[in-house]
């Protein structure tokens, strides 16, 4: 492979997959579950070709066990999965953050509860950002909404697991990891995995190292555990804020379902009417900054791929919950900009209900 | 009387009176301490009364989640193929809940050195059955004694490694000096597979409890020569110097 600093035309899974290569990911191990399994086929030949692991495992419990060893021992490791598979992933991912490893998930969602379906969706919005796991910690949540992006935030995962000492998911979905676009991809970044303080590599003539709950051996856990991610609330919100400051009504979306939102604002504005996007990139920490001050005359319309609405609660409390906040959801079936614009419509001739309201 | 331990064990170990986990540990020190290997070791410990041990063995660890020790144990191996990796786990976690990534290490033939202390029961929770529980034998959970007919019978992974291609495989006891030393030389064996890179290795130590069994130290030990051996047989059974 010789990527340069030219475009490509890639998949988004395929995207993430190189992507982890270039941020000096060298240990992959996963299970295949569609609409994920094309990260396994591709890093199955790519890790060997950088002197990098790759593991088929035999389930997913199994993939996040290696991934916290491999961590443990300063590798950039990740793995990825999707739907049942991500619940089964949970117990890991608990782990690896009570004893403050970096690592980077994958989580490219289909849609549904149970075995659910492959095709897009946004339902496992609240696993991925309220800690899907047991105990107390959080995960850094990042939500491209492009090839491009998922290629840029995939390589930021890797530093900020690194930066927090905390795993990082990064939240796609069916239709961003199986859709192609052009991307440029980041450049080759070595890592060495002796530089981590916490590394293990055998004691040596000095004292041993131990992974296991950081709660264990600190003096004052609470007090630490609260301003990490308090610092973290406060330095790593991630957002995109498009036409908010006049608009009357502000359309809340992430992913895949910013894109249709992102055209249906052109389309009112067209029309005549104020409408705003904000796309939160980071999902934890959700991104209440963007809604500082923002006082949308209609309220605001979050879009997700969900029946069930999860980020409205989120906008909702970021709006201190004193405003109008309306929901556009899809499940089997799902919405197009139309669906959109229709919604849009109704918020202006108050024909809508909210799902939060006054 | 002289009184020496390795330096590995730092403090003293935490297990009931009469347990054999505190002999497996000090087995497993002086062997990695006589051989250099504890400079570049890395555990992977279990949950059980195997998570007292990042308290007491000084080696670099990592306490894994229940039944996973084998596959974090995996993702160390590989990605630091010089050091000298084991897993350390009873027979709940590695035979119940891990049984997957018990088995699985074992069929991909990893380079590691998976310890595992039979005990019979699930020591750490209070004594309830465990996969290695003796039919008849009486648990927390099997007031009335294990019934093969609903519980199923107990398991002899040993012979489950027999099926697929491991470097090493061998089942010791400690009811008394010839046995632990036996038990030793079987645990040095399982590490020096892994140092000339033959694959997987696996010992299981048959180890008293005597808390959960309701019998003293010596009698559990007795039950075990008499009784615990007639099920689960002790020698080894593979052996990579003996495919060549």
């Amino acid at each position: 492979m010789g990527y340069g600093m030219a475009k490509v035309l890639m998949k988004g899974a395929e995207a993430i997959a190189e992507a982890a290569v270039r941020a000096g990911c060298r240990f992959f191990g996963g299970y295949p579950i569609t609409p994920q399994s094309e990260i396994l086929e591709y890093l199955s030949w790519r890790m060997p070709e950088v002197g990098g692991t790759f593991v088929q495992c035999e389930s997913e419990i199994s993939g996040i066990s290696m991934v916290y060893g491999a961590a443990a021992c300063g590798m950039r490791a990740m793995t990825s999965s999707s739907g049942p598979g991500f619940s089964l992933l949970q117990e890991g991912i608990s782990y690896i953050a009570s004893a403050e490893l970096p690592c980077v998930i994958a989580n490219i969602q289909r849609y549904g509860s149970g075995l659910g379906d492959i095709f897009v969706g946004q339902s496992d919005y609240w696993q991925t950002v309220k800690n899907g796991g047991h105990g107390d910690y959080r995960t850094l949540v990042y939500a491209p909404n492009s090839v491009q992006e998922t290629a840029d935030l995939t390589q930021l995962s890797f530093e900020k697991a690194e930066e927090h000492r905390n795993p990082v998911i990064l939240l796609t979905d069916a239709s961003l990891s199986q859709m192609m676009e052009p991307a440029e991809l980041p450049e080759m970044c070595g890592h060495d995995p002796d530089v981590p303080a916490w590394a293990l590599k055998g004691k040596g003539d000095g004292t041993y190292k131990r992974h296991t709950s950081v709660m264990y051996s600190m003096a004052d856990y609470d007090s630490y555990i609260a301003e990490k991610y308090r610092k973290i609330e406060r330095s790593e919100q991630r957002w995109e804020s498009i036409e908010t400051d006049d608009a009357d009504l502000i359309l809340v979306a992430y992913g895949i379902s910013a894109r249709l939102c992102e055209e249906a604002v052109e389309i009112s504005r067209g029309n005549g009417k104020k409408v705003g996007l904000i796309r939160p990139i980071s999902l934890y920490p959700f991104p209440n900054d963007a809604f500082l001050d923002a006082c949308p005359r209609h309220g605001w319309l979050c879009v997700e791929m969900t029946m069930l609405a999860q980020m409205a609660q989120d906008v909702a409390i970021a709006c201190g919950m004193k405003q109008r906040v309306f929901d556009l959801g899809g499940g089997v079936g799902f919405f197009d900009t139309d669906t959109v614009l229709g919604a849009i419509e109704d918020i202006f001739s108050r024909r809508r209900k909210e799902v939060y309201g006054i | 009387m002289k009184c020496a331990r390795p330096k590995i064990l730092f403090a003293d170990n935490k297990y009931c009176p009469g347990c054999g986990h505190g002999i497996v540990n000090r087995l497993i020190a002086e062997i990695l301490e006589e051989s250099g290997d504890d400079k570049k070791a890395l555990a992977a410990f279990a949950v059980g009364c195997s998570s007292w041990m990042p308290d007491t063995f000084g080696v670099d660890c990592v306490q894994a989640q229940h039944g996973r020790a084998a596959a974090v144990a995996c993702g160390m191996k590989r990605s630091r193929p010089e050091c000298t990796v084991f897993a350390y786990q009873g027979d709940g976690d590695a035979l119940a809940i891990g049984l997957s990534e018990t088995m699985w290490a074992a069929i991909r033939n990893e380079n590691i050195t998976v310890i595992f202390v039979n005990n019979g029961n699930f020591g750490m929770t209070g004594g309830q059955m465990a996969p290695t529980t003796l039919a008849g034998q009486i648990t927390t959970t099997s007031p009335g004694g294990r019934d093969p007919a609903t519980t199923g019978y107990p398991l002899n992974v040993i012979e489950m490694m027999r099926t697929v291609d491991v470097a090493y495989l061998a089942r010791g006891a400690l009811t008394d000096p010839a046995a632990i030393r036996k038990t030793k030389s079987y645990i040095g064996r399982a590490f020096e597979a892994q140092r000339t890179q033959a694959g997987y290795a696996f010992v299981e130590v048959l180890s008293p409890c005597p808390t959960n069994w309701k019998m003293t130290p010596l009698d559990s030990l007795t039950h075990i020569s008499k009784v615990v051996e007639a099920v689960y047989p002790l020698g080894e059974f593979a052996d990579w110097k003996m495919k060549k």
